[in-house]
């Protein structure tokens, strides 16, 4: 038997606030990225999960987007995580804040 | 039914594991699992080709991509963990949770519809991206062409 | 009817004035000034072929680009000429030309010819632009344009401090009458959008001018008349003009007694139909005008300054013009206008050709006995002399006649107006004849070296003399009694005006004789006191008084300079590094002292901004769940 769209929406949600919390808590650019990751896959999740329930296959479409650009914007991140490392020698985002005053 | 909460177990746990792991390493293998058990949610909810999409980009290549680059930099301290801090993106996080589980009550769709077996196969996703979406597929093409193009000059060694 | 002539009267001068700018220097003084006259005679042609074209009753217009567009305000770079400015223009571009060609002679020995040549086609452009203007934004911008040029040839030597001061008097005495203008304008334009015309072309103002308000129709001439009483050197703002004569004499001729000092009379002339709403501002305008006269002419009377006399002459003259205006006689006052311009630039330029065979002496006492020594100038200034004196058959007796004549017999004149310029006419015969005795007869006072090189001009000065010469006899036979083209030339721009038919009736006969009769008087008296020798002792409280101008200047500079830089001074020492500078520095600190509190908000780490976002984030949720 099929879960109902709820359960999957639920499952999204926390899996989102767990991106969120990771993201804000964690001091590792490259594990920031991976939360990222994690929030854009709980979005996929709600796409996908609406576009069954309501039998239209745009959202998997959109969801085929999102992983475009996500890929994209790993490739990109990691890049600028590469060239931050070789300057800074870090990946601690406190290590990264001239941009103020 | 229980397919489902064995999955959502699973994605819970893995992707808790990659917030909570303080080695990189093990983030980002805890990441590639969550990864993997999502696609087979996909394919629970009849999305066959973006379930094998999923573990081909996502698991297969930007997971490799996040491997490369640790590996590339190899940062080998472990990041502390400051209590405070990690309580006040916890709450924040729950909170936010907890808002966004709050919008659930009021649910579009309640029943599922029926769909052809086709539904979610390459044929039917394919119909939809040539003809309604072509122009995004293409402008898709072009923003991974800048993202490697950006990609190279980023990382390129200064000279 | 519509053509592209007039645009080459204003343009022609102002492409000689930029090349004068540009290459005058180098391609040397002589060349400057022939320019510069040519493009004035071309417009001059132009200006003739223009009158031609015209009838009393016809219009040509020449439209050259929209300058503002505002819906539904819209303001066009577009000249119009019709009997008025066929008159102004003539004027301008003939008198013009005779006194560009006379300042290729008289500047011949100064150094900035090139640049005085620009400024004078400059102003040439700007005046023509004036009158040829159809709206009133365009007009302004010849207003304005006239008085920069005024300012700058004034300050023409300024190496000289005095000059320089003498220019800022002008520009900021005349400033003074702008601003009404402006107020004017502002409040004219108001009017005729609550009228559901918003225009200030002349043609719509016309047209919509008898619905206008009447109580706003005398406010709005009044603040007119101030803008003129500044340009036009009236009563109160007068006191400009006589310090104008520092600038270079050609420019005192055509600029600070031919043309630009008309142009209030011009406005008033062009706005007729204004002012006529406004028996209240046109009685004012007939008082002040008529005290202008006596005023000045008294004061002309203790000057010695050759040049001061001419000075004090024009404002009276001017007041002569504006007592016309004030009675309704437009027609008179434009006659004037023509017939002043005339005698007065011959007298300018003939007091110019003095001083420049004296060397540069200005004070009437170190002249005398030149007659004999410049016949040309001394001929040319008597007739002159005589046309300002009204004595006939010269141009100056028909005009001032005519205005006396609506002085009293006008609907709006009266017998005290009369009066006024009847005694004004004796002084205005005294003062001239009082300067050509001290300046022609008698026996010389020069010291010797400047008597030794005492020369006639050189033939580009005295032709235009005795041209204009011609002018002051000739120019009046146009309103011949028995003969009269002016009026009806005018008629269809300014008005019927014909006392004979409104007024009561009155002896015209009589009144002529008796305005001869005291110009005769004031002509017979200057030569008995001044005539052979000076008989009268020049000293006395009166004498004081009159030679000093009333101590009108002190007036002001006690009453308004000295308060006005008090206050400046105040306002530069203490109030503006106190009160304005606290406040700015104030208003700096406090936002210094927030930003530097607020600016702990920005850490840099990205982290701190993506929590602050995440609350935001979950604010934005609960109100919106809650709503």
């Amino acid at each position: 038997m099929q879960a109902p769209i709820e359960y999957y929406l639920v499952l999204s949600a926390v899996l989102f606030a767990i991106g969120v919390a990771g993201v804000v808590i964690r001091r590792d650019v490259i594990v920031i990225l991976m939360s990222i990751e994690l929030m854009l896959n709980a979005v996929n999740l709600t796409f996908i999960a609406f576009s069954r329930f309501m039998g239209s296959v745009e959202g998997q479409v959109i969801v085929f987007f999102v992983m475009t650009v996500a890929a994209a914007e790993a490739v990109v991140g990691l890049a600028i995580v590469i060239s931050v490392f070789r300057f800074r020698q870090t990946l601690d985002p406190r290590d990264m804040q001239l941009l103020k005053w | 039914m229980i397919v489902f909460f064995i999955l959502a177990f699973l994605t819970l746990l893995f992707s808790l594991l990659v917030v909570t792991q303080r080695n990189v390493v093990h983030s980002a293998m805890a990441l590639a699992a969550t990864l993997f058990v999502m696609a087979v949610l996909f394919l629970t909810l009849d999305a066959p080709m973006l379930g094998v999409l999923q573990i081909l980009v996502y698991a297969g290549a930007i997971m490799i991509l996040i491997l490369f680059v640790i590996m590339l930099l190899n940062p080998l301290s472990i990041e502390a963990r400051p209590a405070a801090w990690w309580m006040l993106g916890s709450l924040g996080a729950a909170a936010l949770c907890l808002q966004l589980a709050a919008l659930v009550h009021r649910p579009a769709v309640s029943a599922e519809a029926a769909v052809p077996a086709s539904f979610g196969g390459p044929e039917s996703i394919a119909q939809s991206l040539f003809t309604d979406f072509a122009l995004p597929f293409g402008l898709a093409s072009v923003l991974l062409l800048v993202a490697i193009i950006g990609a190279v000059a980023l990382a390129q060694r200064q000279r | 009817m519509t053509t592209n002539l007039l645009r080459w009267i204003p343009l022609l001068p102002l492409a000689a004035a930029v090349l004068n700018v540009f290459f005058g220097g180098r391609w040397g003084k002589r060349f400057a000034g022939i320019l510069a006259s040519a493009a004035v005679f071309g417009s001059f042609l132009i200006a003739l072929r223009v009158f031609m074209l015209l009838s009393p009753d016809a219009v040509l217009r020449d439209t050259l680009y929209t300058w503002i567009e505002s819906e539904p305000f819209k303001a066009q770079v577009s000249f119009q000429a019709d009997a008025l400015t066929a008159v102004m223009l003539l004027v301008i571009t003939g008198i013009g030309f005779l006194i560009h060609l006379y300042s290729t002679g008289y500047m011949a020995h100064d150094e900035g010819e090139a640049r005085f040549f620009a400024y004078l086609n400059l102003f040439v452009f700007f005046m023509s632009v004036l009158v040829l203007a159809d709206n009133l934004l365009l007009f302004f911008v010849g207003w304005e344009g006239v008085g920069l040029c005024s300012f700058l040839l004034i300050g023409f030597w300024y190496e000289d401090p005095a000059n320089t001061t003498a220019g800022n008097k002008a520009f900021i005495v005349n400033r003074i009458g702008d601003f009404a203008f402006l107020l004017g304008m502002l409040l004219l334009f108001w009017e005729m959008n609550r009228l559901g015309v918003p225009s200030l072309d002349f043609a719509a103002l016309k047209d919509a001018a008898a619905r206008i308000a009447p109580d706003t129709a005398v406010l709005i001439t009044l603040l007119f008349f101030i803008g003129a009483t500044g340009k036009s050197a009236q009563i109160p703002l007068y006191v400009w003009l006589p310090d104008a004569m520092a600038g270079p004499t050609p420019v005192s001729a055509l600029i600070h007694a031919a043309t630009m000092v008309t142009a209030g009379v011009y406005l008033t002339a062009r706005l007729n139909f204004l002012f006529v709403l406004a028996p209240y501002t046109l009685s004012l305008i007939a008082i002040i005008g008529a005290a202008t006269a006596l005023f000045a002419g008294t004061i002309a009377v203790a000057q010695n300054d050759i040049k001061r006399v001419l000075a004090y002459s024009t404002v009276s003259q001017l007041g002569y013009m504006f007592l016309a205006a004030g009675v309704g006689a437009f027609s008179a006052a434009v006659f004037h206008l023509f017939t002043h311009a005339f005698f007065k630039a011959c007298l300018f330029l003939g007091a110019g050709s003095v001083i420049h065979a004296m060397g540069g002496e200005q004070d009437m006492r170190k002249m005398g006995g030149l007659r004999r020594r410049l016949p040309a100038t001394y001929w040319t200034y008597l007739i002159a002399g005589l046309a300002l004196a009204g004595i006939p058959p010269t141009a100056g007796f028909f005009s001032k006649d005519r205005i006396l004549l609506e002085a009293y017999a006008s609907p709006h004149g009266s017998l005290a107006l009369w009066l006024v310029g009847w005694i004004t006419a004796g002084l205005t015969a005294f003062y001239m004849f009082r300067q050509l005795f001290l300046v022609f007869h008698g026996t010389s006072r020069a010291p010797e070296s400047v008597q030794a090189h005492v020369h006639e001009s050189p033939a580009a000065m005295t032709i235009p003399l005795i041209v204009l010469a011609l002018g002051s006899i000739a120019a009046g036979w146009l309103a011949l009694p028995s003969r009269d083209v002016w009026d009806p030339w005018l008629q269809a721009v300014l008005g019927r005006s014909n006392p004979a038919e409104h007024g009561e009736a009155v002896n015209e006969t009589l009144l002529v004789a008796l305005t001869v009769g005291i110009a005769l008087v004031g002509i017979a008296a200057a030569y008995f006191l001044y005539g052979r020798e000076r008989r009268v002792r020049e000293d006395g409280p009166l004498w004081g008084t009159l030679a000093q101008k009333y101590y009108i200047d002190e007036l002001y500079d006690f009453l308004f300079v000295r308060p006005f830089t008090a206050a400046a001074n105040w306002l530069a020492r203490a109030f503006d590094p106190g009160i304005i500078d606290g406040a700015v520095n104030g208003v700096a600190g406090l936002v210094r002292g927030i930003s530097a509190s607020g600016r702990r908000l920005q850490s840099g780490n990205v982290q701190h901004y993506l929590f602050a976002f995440l609350i935001g984030t979950i604010l934005i949720f609960v109100y919106w769940l809650r709503r």
